[in-house]
């Protein structure tokens, strides 16, 4: 039994670990803000997700301790994560970062487009 | 045989970590940095857990909880810097 605990924690931090280094690939290589943003948001999250909850599983079945405030930190990391991600990629477009060149589809530039007042709320400019 | 993987573990984090470092000096815009300081910091919650596996005590527990809440306020607090040039806005004052 304790074999077989520590046999799936082992894989779930395992997968976890090798699932930050894959973000952090995609971080290193991607050509853009946005696509950095993409790779890390998603990949950091789901791998630190995945191998906090094969500490957690460990300290559950293994030591017989269970410890809330690593559930506590998996239900934080997958809410905050992306909106944190969110919040900093609305900074880099308001502050005008640039997109890749060859991105073909840029939806904001087209609404915006004429209006020299834009602000980061679209509805309160609309009051 | 947990032992090695927790070691391979903590070593494929280090060198994701150093990846980010490499991105966070290079980075050619400040957005770019922000990101690979978020993802240190999410990283950093990932090295505290398997360290404390490796050691088998759970004392460090607390510090994933307090890394992930850092991370995020400084996170937040950036982008209000970037997008609107100050953090707390005070508008009694006007």
């Amino acid at each position: 039994m304790i074999e077989i605990s520590k046999a799936i924690s082992g894989y779930l931090i395992l997968q976890g670990a090798v699932l930050c280094f894959i973000a952090s690939i995609g971080v290193l290589r991607l050509p853009d803000v946005y696509t950095r943003n993409h790779a890390a948001s998603k990949g950091a999250t789901l791998g630190v997700m995945s191998l906090l909850l094969g500490v957690f599983l460990y300290f559950l079945m293994v030591e017989g301790h269970f410890n809330s405030r690593v559930l506590l930190g998996i239900a934080f990391v997958f809410l905050t994560s992306p909106v944190a991600g969110h919040l900093i990629m609305r900074a880099a477009y308001n502050t005008k970062v640039p997109l890749w060149e060859n991105s073909v589809q840029n939806d904001l530039k087209k609404k915006n487009a004429g209006d020299p007042e834009r602000t980061s709320h679209p509805r309160i400019r609309d009051k | 045989m947990f032992d090695i993987v927790m070691r391979i573990s903590l070593l494929i984090l280090a060198v994701s970590t150093l990846m980010y470092f490499y991105r966070l000096v290079k980075g050619p815009t400040v957005p770019d940095r922000v990101v690979a300081l978020d993802a240190i910091g999410i990283n950093l919650i990932g090295m505290t857990a398997v360290i404390s596996v490796v050691l088998k005590t759970n004392s460090f527990l607390e510090v994933i909880l307090l890394l992930g809440i850092l991370a995020f306020i400084g996170t937040v607090a950036f982008s209000k810097f970037l997008e609107k040039g100050e953090i707390i806005e005070n508008d009694r004052n006007q």
